[in-house]
Parts: structure tokens; sequence; C-alpha cells
């Protein structure tokens, strides 16, 4: 019986004042889909990082004039540094092969190219990333160096760029969960209102606080709940739509983002959802309840 | 011990155990010139029917509200059933006052429940089973004189049959006390008399009915105790008292 009061008020508030519940379920789940877009996107940087930095490489460009000495002592230098893990020679026609294969759909800008436009050079995997800064000072003092390149450097320009987004997301989320505990408190209050002389007589004949709060709290939550769902199926529409689709140009740079990391958005989202409506209801009964 | 003098003393002060005790309370409102009520000290019997009388703003309504715990006395004690009401815990108030029914002068009723579902209501927010509101409700309908009326919305009843139901919903949970704030206050001369009739027999229960009132007529036709007091405090307490 009990159960059944507490379900059947809180369908009754919820409809009772429905506009007021889509707006709150609206923002609620934008809310939520932005801070899934961003919790997604920092694993997604993560998972990245640990793909990409075990692919990376140093480039030690060599000089167009480099002798045959010089070439052997970079070399020797190279392989008896501790940091290093593994290196490769790359000649200068290799690096025209490889220069063709990934131009292959500009022939005009392959063939503008000559055999000699493009340096010869070592590629050299560290055991351990970070060291490049240590290792380039160590090398780029020695003759026939013409460059030395990191692709951490650039990667981190990219990953820079997404950890702005994530940002970006976050702040969003951020502000539109104000909005959205706004409107619950704004929904609580009207609901306690309108149920002010069953409140009143309820205090009188000595029902419980949790009896009393029980409605409206949960139907805070029933809100939330189809807030989170709602953002979780914005979060896995817009995944399929832009990655999948629109986008899959950039997968060639993007892992993919797995499916079952947008599940796990579902009860992060849910949880989120459900616990900051529950908790905003039950700050605002305090105050305009006064159980 | 052997003293059955002393045995017999002894009994009698448990016997007389005072289900309501005030110990010089004093309440001062915020912001309030004066207190509402100043050193009141009063004992009532478990089983008494009291009545408050004095003017308004005298204070007479303060005591029904530290009785209920809804405001706490600035000074003194206030004591319901042996227990000292202001060191109950906020959260066990609720189940506190389950022992304590209450009537007002604008009944308080629900406009969308009918006579029966608002007897019920009291009882099935306190977690009390249909089951029980079904066996209970139409027994305390007929006790307060509403058998047939059971279905009825408050706006087609009478305000006398309304002050009624309220008086149902107060006594369905067989309160150890049943407070009553100017009850009578919406009604004609002749359904007052009704209701204090209901209240009498109430008290006939063993149920202990404290009354604030204004009205004359029913305090000196009941011939009851009379407890007077004026800015906050008691300037008469008399057995079987009249208005005066």
């Amino acid at each position: 019986m009990r159960l059944k009061y507490v379900l059947n008020e809180v369908l009754v508030g919820l409809w009772r004042n429905v506009t007021m519940t889509v707006a709150m379920i609206i923002t609620m789940s934008v809310s939520l889909t932005m801070l899934g877009a961003s919790v997604l996107l920092y694993m997604q940087v993560d998972q990245m990082k640990s793909y990409y930095y075990g692919e990376i490489e140093v480039s030690i460009f060599l000089r167009t004039d480099v002798t045959d000495g010089q070439r052997q002592e970079i070399d020797s230098a190279i392989s008896s540094n501790p940091l290093v893990a593994s290196q490769t020679y790359e000649t200068r026609e290799q690096a025209l092969e490889r220069f063709k294969t990934l131009w292959k759909d500009s022939p005009e800008f392959v063939n503008s190219v000559g055999p000699n436009s493009l340096p010869e050079s070592f590629r050299v995997k560290l055991k351990n990333p970070e060291t490049y800064k240590t290792f380039t000072d160590q090398m780029k003092g020695m003759q026939g160096i013409q460059d030395i390149i990191d692709q951490r450097a650039l990667l981190d320009k990219v990953f820079n760029i997404f950890n702005a987004i994530q940002v970006g997301a976050l702040v969003v989320a951020g502000v539109m969960a104000l909005a959205a505990l706004l409107l619950v408190g704004n929904t609580i209050q009207v609901a306690a209102y309108s149920k002010r002389r069953e409140v009143a007589v309820m205090k009188l004949v000595g029902a419980s606080n949790w009896f009393i709060q029980a409605p409206f709290v949960l139907e805070a939550v029933v809100a939330g709940l189809i807030g989170a769902l709602l953002g979780f199926v914005a979060l896995f529409v817009s995944k399929v739509v832009l990655f999948d689709n629109k986008l899959q140009a950039l997968t060639t740079i993007l892992t993919p983002i797995e499916n079952g990391n947008v599940w796990l958005m579902l009860p992060l989202l849910a949880g989120v959802g459900a616990l900051v409506s529950a908790v905003t209801a039950w700050v605002t009964l305090r105050f305009y309840l006064k159980v | 011990m052997a003293d059955p003098a002393g045995l017999a003393f002894s009994l009698h002060r448990v016997d007389s155990v005072p289900v309501i005790q005030l110990e010089n309370v004093t309440k001062t409102y915020p912001k309030a010139s004066r207190p509402s009520l100043d050193e009141v000290s009063v004992g009532i019997e478990k089983g008494e029917f009291v009545f408050f009388i004095g003017p308004s703003g005298s204070g007479k309504s303060t005591i029904i509200k530290l009785l209920l715990h809804e405001v706490a006395p600035t000074r003194g004690k206030v004591m319901v059933n042996a227990k000292d009401v202001t060191s109950i815990r906020s959260w066990k108030i609720p189940h506190f006052r389950r022992s304590i029914g209450c009537v007002f002068q604008d009944f308080r009723l629900l406009p969308n429940r009918t006579a029966y579902e608002n007897v019920a209501f009291a009882l099935e927010v306190i977690g009390k089973t249909k089951a029980v509101s079904r066996r209970v409700v139409p027994e305390v309908l007929e006790l307060v004189g509403l058998g047939g009326k059971e279905h009825r919305y408050p706006h087609e009843l009478s305000g006398g049959e309304q002050q009624r139901v309220a008086v149902a919903r107060a006594f369905v949970n067989r309160p150890l006390i049943l407070l009553a704030d100017e009850p009578t206050g919406n009604l004609d001369p002749d359904t007052s008399i009704e209701i204090m009739r209901l209240l009498d027999r109430i008290n006939r229960t063993g149920t202990t009915v404290v009354m604030v009132t204004h009205d004359s007529n029913i305090v000196n036709q009941m011939r009851r105790r009379v407890i007077e007091i004026e800015s906050g405090r008691i300037v008469r307490d008399q057995a079987r008292g009249v208005y005066g």
C-alpha cells in the first residue's frame, strides 16, 4: 500500500506540472550528454596516448652534404645510447617511396619532389618517450644533423585540442547542470505548494519525515533518470552519426571509440542524474517544507 | 517500607503523574516585546477535560503549539506523558505526535477527499494498512455521528459535520490527548453544543481533552476545569469553573 501510494504520488506529481517536468528533463539530459561526452573524450585521449606513444619515433634528419664518416658516427652514437630501444635507417630512396605512398592521391605533388629533395634519416624509438629532451640534447651537437623531430610534440598539439574540447564540454555540462538544479528546486517548490494541505495534515497526524518527503524526492529522481536515459541516447546517436559515418575520415587518426565505453556512460549518467536530483530535491524540501 | 502510610502515599504519587505538565514555561517569540507565556506551571491529569480561556493574544494557542512541539519553550519544561517534549529528537517528533489528536477552528480537511478518505488518510500516512482503515474508519465515523455520510466531500457537508470529520480524524488513532483549538469558533451555538457533546463522549473513553476557546456559553454549560490566561500568566485555575 505504501509503495503504491508513493508511486502514485510521483506520477501525479510529474503530470501535474508537466511543462516544468519537460523543461527539467531536457536541461538534465543536455547537461548529462555533455558530461558523458567529456568523460568519453577523456577516456579516448587516454587510450590514444597509450596507443600512439608506443609507436612514437624520434626522427633525426641528416644534412644533404653529410659525409659517410659523420653518418657512421651518428649511427654508433645512437646505438650506444642507453635511452634507445631500437633504431632504423631510412635512405633518400626509401623516404621517397614512403612519401609517394603517403600522397598517392596527388600525383602532381609527388612529381614535384625529386629523389634528392627528401633527407635521409635515422628513426629512433626510445625506451621511454618522456626522455626525448635528454636524448635530443645529447645528439644535437653532432656534425651532419639537419634537424631532430619528436612526433610526440606533434601529437601533444592534437591532444591539447582534445583537452580543450573536453574542458569546453565540462563547462557546458556544469552550466546546464546549474540550470537543471534550479529547475528541480523550482519544480519541487511548486509540488510542495500544491500539496501543502496534505503535507500539513501529514505533519499533524505524525507521518514520518521520509514518508512526507519520499514522493517529492522520487519525483525529482524519476525526472533525473529520464533525463539520463535521453542523454545516453543522444550520446549513442551522435557517436554513431559523427564517428561511424560523417567523420569517418578522422578515424584514421582517432582510435575508434569502443561501444563498451559508450555503454559505460549509461550507469554513470543515470547515477549522476538521480543523485543530483535527489540531493537537490531534499535540500529544497528542507527549506520549503520544514518537516 | 513497612509503613503503610508511606506506601499509600507513593501509590498515590504514581497514580497522579500528570499526562501534561508545564514547569515554569516561558515562551518569547523572536522580535516580541513581551513573552507569550510567562513562567507558566500547570499539570493536567489523565482523563481530564480542561478549558484554556482568555482574550486573543493571551498565549492560549502557544500552549497548543508547545504541546505539539511546533515551537520550543524559551525556558522551562514541557512534559507530555512523563516525557520532556523538548528533549525528543527531531526525527522522533512525528512518532510522538501520533499520541496527540488535533482539531482546529478551520477543520483542515482535504477538499478533494471524502469524509471516509480524510479519516483513512490520517491512518494510512502513519503506515496503517487499508485493511485496518476499512475496519476502523466506519466505526469512528459512526461514533461522531456521520454514519451514512462517509462518501460525502467536505463541501457537501455542513460546518458541524465537517468538524465531526475532523474530530474523527483526530480520534481515529486513539490518541492519549485531544487538543482542540477553538473548535467551535466557526459554528453556530446549537452546532457548537453538539460538537461539545461529541468531545465529552470522547473524554469519557479516557482521552484527555484540552480545549482552547473564547466561547463563554460553552464553558459555562460544561462546568469543567477552567484555566484562564491573561498576558501570558495563569490568573485562574478552577475545578468546575465558568467563563467569568
